[in-house]
């Protein structure tokens, strides 16, 4: 908990915030959309046996009352995924509509990139990158189990993305070549401070070292994710850390240098503005439209999550 | 990681990659499937018609189910289905579903895809019994009654309100062998 005492400043209620981050998270789903909907995972629960709570800002995510929703037939027929409740939140703000090409920069282990798929109605092209090929293959066994058909799978670093593999100038012609994406979600790795209710070990390795070398590579990939969507298109900011550092900051520095502004979102969780100043750094007021989601907001974990648009 | 999984998957992967020919199937490279016969320029590549075909004879699929897809090739004979288009070939990790394995006697689908599409399946599906279902996705052989075709069948049985696919089975000589990957498969 000790790196945390930094945030004390920040947080209104910080002792419930502390509080908060001690108790253990119970563990939620996701219903997957492509291949059920919510009242047929509630049939089959009643029918298991298995009790749960629809979460009261998003009915397609439960809580349930068992600690192995993997040995349920829902998981089975992939009807749901193991997903942390406030997780859910990045590609419901980003809003991707069927038939969009949307880039997911750092999906692994793809419960992000599957919730996008269903939120596309799994139509359209959603590219997925991930530089570690590891978890890229956790990635590929999340995405077919629940039936996602619109996704390709790359294996990058997101800071250099390259879209070749899409099409080149021989392609120019060709509709299916993809230039550019309509939007984009950069759920950047991070120290992860939010993870702390699901991860006690999670602040042990924790050093202000580390929080810098994390966000050198966050603003490179959202640098990348500016440059590789459409003018007027719309681009999710999203960490599971508190650090202003990885969050605020690396706002700041692509408004410093690059053609974008960060927009107004619709947040339908408890959550606390961004911060616009830090340990003697001011950052661009419009930062203030993120949203801070800590964990006794909504009794969840922690998240970051801001909303760019791309200059026209 | 596709259908087959940690289990056999990986070792299938390396040895359709070893026999890639420079005409045909490379490495990493998705091809997508000639539209018929007449289009074909790799040897031994199956067809979009072929495809087609095969899940409507096979499961009484019918074609309509797949208007929007488009079928790739990556390694010999295992095929890929994309909702939607890219440019071709293309060089990427994954694309779509990874959902029949081509080039041999008896054509297999994946367990993810018969997930997918075998909802709509017509025929060749076997419904099981709550203890029988629970076996199958446990990877345990079965001897049901059934006294259609051999070969892969879609295992389903009823939940909500609904028969589901669980996955595949081979049937032979009175046996229904699990065909649910290592990874997929679950103790319920």
């Amino acid at each position: 908990m000790e790196p945390l005492k930094r945030y004390r400043p920040l947080i209104d209620d910080f002792e419930a915030f502390l509080d908060a981050c001690e108790r253990p998270l119970s563990s939620a789903v996701r219903v997957n959309t492509i291949k059920a909907d919510v009242d047929q995972v509630r049939a089959a629960f009643d029918e298991a046996g298995v009790g749960y709570e629809a979460a009261d800002w998003n009915e397609r995510v439960l809580t349930l009352d068992t600690d192995s929703p993997g040995t349920t037939w829902p998981s089975m027929h992939g009807w749901i995924h193991g997903q942390e409740e406030v997780s859910a939140l990045p590609p419901i703000v980003l809003d991707p509509q069927p038939g969009e090409r949307v880039w997911d920069a750092a999906a692994a282990p793809g419960s992000k990139t599957s919730q996008l798929a269903a939120l596309m109605d799994d139509r359209g092209l959603l590219v997925a990158n991930d530089n570690n090929l590891g978890r890229l293959s956790a990635l590929r066994f999340n995405a077919e189990r629940l039936g996602v058909t619109n996704v390709a799978v790359t294996n990058q670093d997101a800071r250099n993305f390259s879209l070749k593999p899409f099409g080149s100038a021989d392609d120019a012609d060709d509709e299916r070549r993809v230039e550019a994406f309509d939007r984009a979600l950069v759920d950047a790795p991070c120290t992860c401070e939010g993870t702390i209710r699901k991860n006690p070990d999670v602040l042990d390795e924790w050093s202000l070292d580390h929080v810098s070398s994390v966000a050198g590579v966050q603003k490179g990939i959202l640098t990348r994710a500016i440059q590789a969507t459409k003018p007027g298109g719309k681009i999710v900011y999203s960490t599971c850390t508190f650090a202003p550092e990885e969050n605020e900051a690396v706002l700041d520095h692509v408004l410093d240098m690059e053609d974008c502004r960060v927009v107004e979102q619709d947040v339908p969780m408890d959550h606390a503005p961004g911060v616009t100043e830090w340990e003697g750094e001011s950052y661009d007021p419009s930062v203030a439209k993120a949203a801070r989601i800590y964990p006794h907001h909504n009794d969840t974990g922690g998240f970051f999550c801001a909303t760019l648009e791309v200059g026209t | 990681m596709s259908d087959d999984g940690a289990a056999a998957g990986d070792a299938e992967d390396t040895a359709a990659s070893g026999g890639d020919d420079l005409r045909g199937n490379v490495g990493r490279r998705f091809a997508r499937l000639p539209a018929t016969a007449a289009d074909r320029e790799v040897e031994g590549r199956a067809t979009r018609e072929e495809v087609l075909d095969w899940w409507e004879m096979r499961f009484g699929v019918e074609p309509a189910a797949f208007d929007e897809y488009t079928f790739w090739e990556k390694g010999a004979g295992k095929i890929w289905a994309l909702a939607g288009d890219v440019v071709s070939p293309i060089e990427v990790e994954a694309i779509g579903m990874k959902v029949l394995r081509t080039r041999q006697e008896h054509w297999k689908p994946t367990t993810d895809a018969v997930q997918r599409f075998g909802r709509d399946a017509t025929k060749n599906v076997i419904e099981l019994d709550a203890d029988q279902a629970r076996a199958f996705a446990a990877g345990e052989d079965l001897e049901p009654d059934w006294d259609g075709d051999w070969g892969y069948l879609i295992a389903a049985h009823e939940i909500a309100g609904g028969v589901e696919p669980i996955g595949v089975g081979l049937f032979t000589h009175g046996t229904l062998r699990s065909m649910v990957p290592k990874g997929r498969q679950r103790d319920l």
